[in-house]
C-alpha cells in the first residue's frame, strides 16, 4: 500500500470467507443484477474506464446515487472502482476507491474489501469527541440524520 | 448551502449547556426560547446567546412566531460529524450478509 495514503486518510476493511468458488463470487460483485440483489441497483460494466451510478433510496441532504468509475478488471482476482457521494451534501461526503480481491481457499473463497481515502480529519475529531462522552449524543444525532 | 466545518461544530459542543440544550431539541422537536429557558437552569439570555452559538455551527434554526422565536434542531448540521468509517464498515458487513445469501441462491 501506497505510505503517503495511509498517513493521510483511512481505510475500511472488511474480510470474509465465502464457501463459493472464485469464479462464482466474481460473478456476484460484477454482474449489475447480482450485484443489485445485495449491493444497489446499479448500471455497472466490467470495463476499465466505464462511469456508473449505484443507486439508494434517498435521503434528506443525499439524493441516494453514488458515483463510480471502474478502475480495475482482473476476473477472477481484483475488482476496483471509485466512490463518491453526490447530491446536495457531496461537499461533506466521501471520496474514495472500493477495491475487491478475492483469493482462492480449501473451502472457497476469501473475499476482502478495502474502501480507502476517508479523509482523517473529521473522523478523528469525533474520537476526541467520544472522552466527553458524546457517544450518546451523536447516536442519537445520526439517528436524527437518517431519518429526518 | 454553505458548509460549516467540523471545528466550528466541535466547538459549538463543547459547552455543557448548549448540548443539553440540543439534546433536547433533538427528542423534543421544535420549542420556543422561553421553554428552553424553563428547564435549562440558566437565564433567558445566556440560552439565547447559546442558541446563537448552535446556529452559528448549523445544528438548530429557528423561526420567529408572534413575539416568540422556535428553535429546532437541525439534522444537516451534523453531517461533518458523521462517521463515515464506522458508517461504512456497518454498511459493507450488512451487504455481505446479503452476498452470502445469495451465493447460496445462485446457479453453481
Amino acid at each position: 500500500m501506497n505510505q503517503a495514503a495511509t498517513t493521510d486518510t483511512r481505510t475500511v476493511t472488511i474480510e470474509r470467507e465465502f464457501t463459493h468458488p472464485p469464479e462464482k463470487v466474481w460473478r456476484a460483485i460484477s454482474q449489475p443484477e447480482l450485484m443489485a440483489e445485495w449491493l444497489m441497483k446499479n448500471d455497472f460494466k466490467p470495463v476499465v474506464g466505464h462511469r456508473f451510478n449505484f443507486r439508494a433510496d434517498p435521503v434528506p441532504g443525499w439524493n441516494g446515487v453514488t458515483g463510480c468509475q471502474v478502475l480495475i478488471v482482473d476476473a477472477p482476482r481484483k475488482l476496483s472502482y471509485s466512490w463518491a457521494d453526490s447530491g446536495g451534501d457531496a461537499v461533506n461526503g466521501v471520496k474514495t476507491v472500493v477495491t475487491f480481491t478475492l483469493t482462492p481457499t480449501k473451502g472457497g473463497t476469501l473475499l476482502r474489501m478495502e474502501q480507502s481515502g476517508f479523509r482523517a480529519g473529521p473522523d478523528d475529531r469525533f474520537y476526541q469527541g467520544a472522552q466527553y462522552g458524546w457517544q450518546k449524543m451523536l447516536a442519537a444525532m445520526e439517528n436524527v440524520l437518517s431519518r429526518s | 448551502m454553505r458548509s460549516i466545518p467540523p471545528d466550528d461544530v466541535f466547538r459549538s459542543l463543547a459547552d455543557p449547556t448548549r448540548r443539553a440544550i440540543l439534546e433536547r431539541l433533538i427528542r423534543e422537536g421544535e420549542l420556543t426560547v422561553r421553554a428552553i429557558t424553563d428547564e435549562s437552569g440558566v437565564s433567558q439570555p445566556m440560552v439565547s446567546k447559546h442558541l446563537a452559538v448552535l446556529k452559528g455551527a448549523g445544528l438548530v434554526r429557528d423561526r420567529r412566531e408572534g413575539r416568540e422565536a422556535h428553535y429546532a434542531a437541525q439534522a444537516r448540521g451534523l453531517a461533518p460529524l458523521v462517521n463515515w468509517l464506522e458508517h461504512y464498515r456497518a454498511f459493507w458487513s450488512a451487504r455481505f450478509d446479503r452476498l452470502d445469501d445469495l451465493l447460496k441462491r445462485m446457479d453453481p
